[in-house]
């Protein structure tokens, strides 16, 4: 048995955990309070192979068919 | 004086734009001379187009995307089935599978995987056909005949010794795996192999036959057939079932283009973002299969509202819909009733914020303009 790592499939974009003070200077740009972000679960296979933790924002990075590249950033919770 | 390549460049990706607009600039202005100010002309006039192409605040996207969606789909083929290509391997699609894709089904109806091989395997026709045959479940009945003997009381299993070979497994592995399965003494005489019920009963026997036929003696469990097509210059592997966690663990397999159309799947297997990037294509794929363009920034929001909490949410009574603040705004969906009754019962208040609910009582829409409040100044 081969493992293979979730973040190399071609449908799942990059993400990468920010930091808090990362995460301050996002919230700060829209204005919201970390709740208020769209979720992740703490058991998605992203998130769990990332070793994120719950309340940690996570910066998705997509490849958007209409701008390249675009970013998104979720809460994660449990 | 004309501007440096260098300097061109420079300013192109110091813009606020998004990275599609900025590699246009770069290849529009590749190799034009430029002069200062025809370069700020040209980044003004750029800009100005982009913040006229935004979304005006307070503008109702959704209802938008809903509209951009659903008049296409008026046009759709009710009908149910189709065969993808050559490959006669059915799939549904069509309004019905869109229906699906929005409904967020835990199972489509026909689920299906595309699976795409590594390098090594994905050019040589017979290595690609053992991979298959690896993947394939295989049961009893690809292997020979069962048939029952009433006078004996015994199930008699007939291999043919072909397709022993071509599936690479013997009689022995038969065997073993059936002694596992059922618990039952397995007599095997060659390619003949001899079970017994453990009491000698007609409903016993045909119940053991049944087990038996279900069984899967090697293969992915739930992946019934698979069809391998030749594209561009890889073979590639479509599947009537879909595995997609157990496949992808497969020698021979490339995990990282491996795909299904089961949106569930994938969501649990590969994440929530990739449920996101699946619903996407699939929708677009299936709008466009019908000959049909919508634009795939109505599409993303769609996906994006499914996902947005973290798990795959339908567009629906148990899903978004049934979600609203609003009593009003879900009375107004489905199971009108239930709604009112159960808020009357709980003494919710409505606060009239959405569109839905100040539609039903008269009041202007807070949308566009009518979002806009003015307080005057003392």
């Amino acid at each position: 048995m081969k493992k293979f790592a979730v973040q190399d499939h071609e449908l799942v974009p990059s993400h990468v955990i920010l930091s808090p003070e990362e995460v301050d200077v996002v919230l700060k740009e829209y204005g919201v309070e970390a709740r208020q972000l769209p979720k992740i679960h703490i058991n998605d296979p992203v998130a769990k192979e990332i070793e994120a933790k719950v309340g940690d924002v996570i910066k998705i990075i997509r490849l958007s068919p209409t701008a390249k590249k675009s970013v998104f950033y979720r809460l994660v919770i449990d | 004086m004309t501007l440096s390549k260098k300097e061109v460049q420079q300013q192109i990706d110091d813009l606020p734009l998004s990275d599609a607009i900025r590699d246009a600039l770069h290849s529009g202005l590749d190799g034009v001379e430029l002069r200062k100010e025809q370069l700020e002309e040209i980044i003004a006039q750029v800009q100005a187009d982009y913040e006229h192409s935004k979304v005006e605040p307070c503008e109702a996207v959704g209802v938008v995307a809903a509209q951009s969606i659903g008049e296409p789909g008026t046009q759709m083929t009710m009908r149910t089935f189709h065969y993808a290509g050559v490959a006669e391997i059915n799939v549904t699609l069509g309004l019905p599978r869109l229906i699906e894709i929005v409904d967020a089904r835990k199972v489509p109806s026909t689920p299906t995987m595309t699976i795409r091989l590594s390098p090594d395997y994905a050019h040589d026709r017979d290595l690609a056909r053992e991979v298959a045959w690896g993947i394939e479940s295989t049961s009893l009945l690809h292997l020979g005949s069962i048939a029952t003997d009433l006078a004996e009381m015994n199930v008699i299993i007939e291999l043919n010794e072909d397709a022993l070979n071509q599936r690479k497994i013997t009689a022995e592995e038969v065997a073993e795996k059936l002694r596992e399965e059922t618990g039952l003494a397995v007599d095997q005489k060659g390619n003949l192999l001899i079970m017994a019920p453990e009491e000698p009963s007609y409903r016993e026997l045909l119940q053991l036959v049944e087990k038996i036929k279900k069984l899967s003696l090697k293969g992915v469990d739930g992946i019934k057939r698979v069809v391998i097509r030749k594209e561009g210059d890889e073979y590639v592997l479509y599947t009537e079932g879909s595995a997609l966690k157990d496949v992808l663990l497969f020698e021979g397999v490339d995990p990282t283009r491996t795909k299904t159309n089961n949106i569930n799947e994938i969501g649990e297997v590969l994440g929530i973002e990739a449920a996101r990037n699946a619903i996407i294509n699939e929708a677009t794929d299936t709008l466009r299969e019908q000959g049909l363009s919508v634009d795939v920034r109505h599409i993303m929001l769609v996906a994006d509202i499914m996902t947005v909490d973290g798990e795959l949410k339908q567009i629906g009574r148990h899903g978004v819909s049934g979600e609203k603040a609003s009593v009003l705004a879900r009375a107004a969906f489905e199971v009108t009733v239930n709604h009112i009754l159960d808020a009357a019962v709980r003494g919710d208040i409505d606060d009239l914020r959405g569109v839905t609910e100040n539609v039903i009582v008269g009041q202007p829409i807070q949308l566009g303009t009518g979002d806009v409040h003015l307080i005057a100044k003392r």
